[in-house]
């Protein structure tokens, strides 16, 4: 176990580095980053010199290697380096990009948070429901259900919700059911916050649990065709612990692999969600950041999303080995 | 109709007796059928599939022909209508005599650009999937067989490819590029997308490395090159065409995706999602604008995905049908 710790933190390291270094060659692609980085800051009255001047202090000019030993080790004035927990300022603000993570993660945390739990339980109930009578009317009706969420686009969903319950319900059948757009911190007010984020977890669920209930049908038939199920219905036990401890515990398997990957994916930001809902999280500030050219604001953001995907690759093996007693780590 | 009925089980049984009548259909039947073939009867008698099959040629025509919906209701493509394509307010015209399906926020006739709109779909859909599946079936095959450094190499790229946030990468791509654009979006999907093509065969070509028959090419004096192309691919192949045809849909929506993002194809083009982008400025008065296109896109994802439902169960019977 603690190899296995060892060996796959150090390889998510590596991965983690890798990434870092692709969002910085990325950005040295562009030439004209320099200069509208120091337009963007200076503002269009700005002068040559303090152009000059903008670019200097940011170190814009220098080699990509140099900028990008600075990030990671610090050694000039102000800046302590990715070693030592610090991913510089913000370009425009000058707030540190450690804050401007700490006051987006929650947003995006509560938006995947809840919708993956909404999304597990309908993916899980529906697909078990299905495996279990294939072919019933129930399976039909889940499966093409699945369907019809698989195939609709994120953005297309989050749009419609918002016009039928927002803008039709509020503004024409002027009943206040759902709040427009917004975010209320779980800490200040939990009722508010689970108001808020009604839609947005509505919208992600639904597309996302259409995917779980393909998934979990086919696993959970694969499962039930195999011996052990024959022989625990053999012994006399009820169906319902064939199906529930028997049978589901075999095919949560991919589920759960799927599962660890999808959050840890939406932890990095729900970009089409929060967009959809002008929800200020990860997601959202990272699409402001690129636009605007923040290089640090952006860096910090891919290295927490990825670091969410590794994390959740470690976690989803250990899982793995809990539930399948034939998995060993090492 | 269970897989069953469709599968080879029950052409066997049909073979004695039943097509006594005609002799000739009989002899046919018997022929050695490859699995190309068996895989392409089973899918014929899929209704689901052949159903999809027919929409998704509709929209092909659709896209092909859409000059043809400009020609007949005279209304070109980017053509802005503003003295009755617009009302006096300025807001976009319900669907109407004139304008079948409505005008959009620019007073442009909505039926001729979803018409054209499905020409960005369909070409990203097709050529990403295409790239995405050989690109990754090749790096799969390359890492499956070599192993050792190849494979370390090529398991860290897709490590880091599947850990970096694809959608975040588009939009750096598309600021650092200077504006989006159709093939950005296709490089964009081609760069995310061929990872798991590679994952799965890579796995896949493991197992096969080791069988009986690859050992007896080697010994022959086979080259790997040979080992690979020859003898391994058509053991992969089935997997990679299902693969493939489940990705289409999957592409059509990443390219919906960006163009709503405003990273895909820049205006005046008339793409899905760019039309679904502009609606959100009037949809609360113009709900067709945000419908028709999204509709539009919901119908071409839910033919292709039920079709690719009918590829995977064709080449794989004993997967149970999830649709029918």
């Amino acid at each position: 176990m603690a190899r296995f710790l060892v060996r796959r933190i150090l390889q998510g390291l590596l991965v983690i580095w890798l990434v870092t270094i692709a969002a910085f060659l990325l950005f040295a692609l562009d030439p004209s980053g320099p200069d509208s980085v120091a337009r963007r800051i200076g503002g269009r009255s700005a002068t040559p010199a303090q152009l000059h001047r903008i670019i200097e202090d940011l170190g814009l000019r220098e080699h990509i290697w140099n900028q990008y030993w600075h990030f990671l080790v610090g050694g000039v004035p102000g800046r302590h380096g990715l070693i030592r927990g610090d991913l510089g300022h913000d370009y425009y603000y000058g707030i540190p990009v450690t804050h401007v993570l700490k006051t987006a993660a929650p947003v995006t945390l509560s938006l995947a948070v809840g919708a993956a739990v909404l999304w597990l339980l309908m993916g899980l109930a529906s697909g078990v429901l299905s495996a279990v009578r294939p072919r019933s009317f129930l399976d039909r009706f889940f499966t093409s259900i699945a369907l019809f969420f698989y195939s609709l686009p994120t953005f297309v969903l989050g749009l419609l919700l918002l016009l039928i319950f927002y803008f039709d319900l509020t503004t024409k059948a002027h009943l206040h059911w759902f709040p427009a757009a917004g975010y209320v911190d779980l800490t200040k007010n939990p009722a508010q916050w689970a108001h808020h984020l009604l839609l947005p977890w509505l919208t992600l669920a639904v597309v996302s649990a259409a995917a779980y209930t393909r998934l979990a049908r086919s696993s959970m038939l694969d499962v039930l065709g195999e011996d052990y199920i024959r022989t625990a219905r053999a012994k006399g036990l009820s169906e319902r612990r064939v199906v529930l401890r028997h049978g589901l515990r075999a095919a949560l398997t991919p589920i759960v692999t799927q599962f660890g990957i999808d959050v840890a994916v939406l932890i990095g930001g729900a970009v089409v969600t929060e967009t959809v809902f002008s929800l200020h999280g990860l997601g959202y500030e990272a699409v402001q950041a690129i636009n605007n050219q923040d290089l640090p604001v952006i860096i910090g953001i891919v290295i927490v999303a990825s670091v969410a995907v590794v994390v959740a690759n470690i976690v989803v093996d250990i899982f793995y080995a809990i539930l399948d007693p034939r998995v060993r780590l090492n | 109709m269970s897989i069953q009925d469709a599968g080879g089980a029950s052409e066997l049984a049909t073979l004695p007796g039943h097509d006594a009548g005609e002799p000739v259909e009989a002899a046919k039947v018997i022929q050695g059928r490859s699995p190309w073939r068996l895989a392409y009867e089973r899918l014929r008698r899929d209704r689901a599939a052949v159903v999809s099959a027919a929409v998704i040629l509709i929209i092909v025509a659709c896209a092909i022909g859409a000059p043809v919906f400009a020609a007949i209701t005279g209304h070109g493509v980017n053509e802005q209508f503003r003295h009755n394509g617009l009302s006096v307010e300025g807001f976009p015209v319900a669907p109407g005599s004139h304008f079948l399906l409505g005008t959009d926020d620019q007073g442009r006739d909505l039926l001729v650009r979803i018409a054209y709109g499905a020409r960005p779909s369909l070409l990203v859909g097709v050529v990403t999937s295409a790239i995405t599946v050989t690109f990754g079936a090749i790096m799969g095959l390359m890492a499956g067989y070599f192993g050792r450094v190849v494979d370390t190499v090529i398991s860290r790229i897709i490590d880091v490819t599947l850990s970096i946030p694809f959608l975040l990468f588009a939009v750096a791509l598309a600021a650092v590029s200077g504006g989006g654009s159709l093939w950005l979006v296709i490089v964009v999907l081609s760069i995310f997308g061929w990872s798991s093509v590679a994952r799965i065969v890579r796995g896949q070509v493991f197992s096969i490395r080791e069988r009986e028959y690859i050992e007896a090419a080697r010994s022959l004096g086979a080259s790997p090159w040979r080992i690979m192309f020859i003898d391994i691919v058509p053991n992969v192949i089935a997997q990679v065409i299902v693969y493939a045809s489940l990705l289409i849909p999957l592409s059509i929506v990443a390219e919906a995706t960006l163009s709503y993002l405003t990273i895909g194809v820049q205006p005046p083009t008339a793409d899905w999602g760019a039309m679904i982008a502009s609606s959100q400025a009037v949809y609360t008065v113009a709900w067709w604008d945000l419908v028709f296109p999204g509709v539009a896109l919901l119908i071409t994802t839910l033919a292709f995905n039920i079709f690719g439902d009918g590829v995977r169960d064709a080449f794989d019977p004993r997967a149970d049908r999830l649709f029918v």
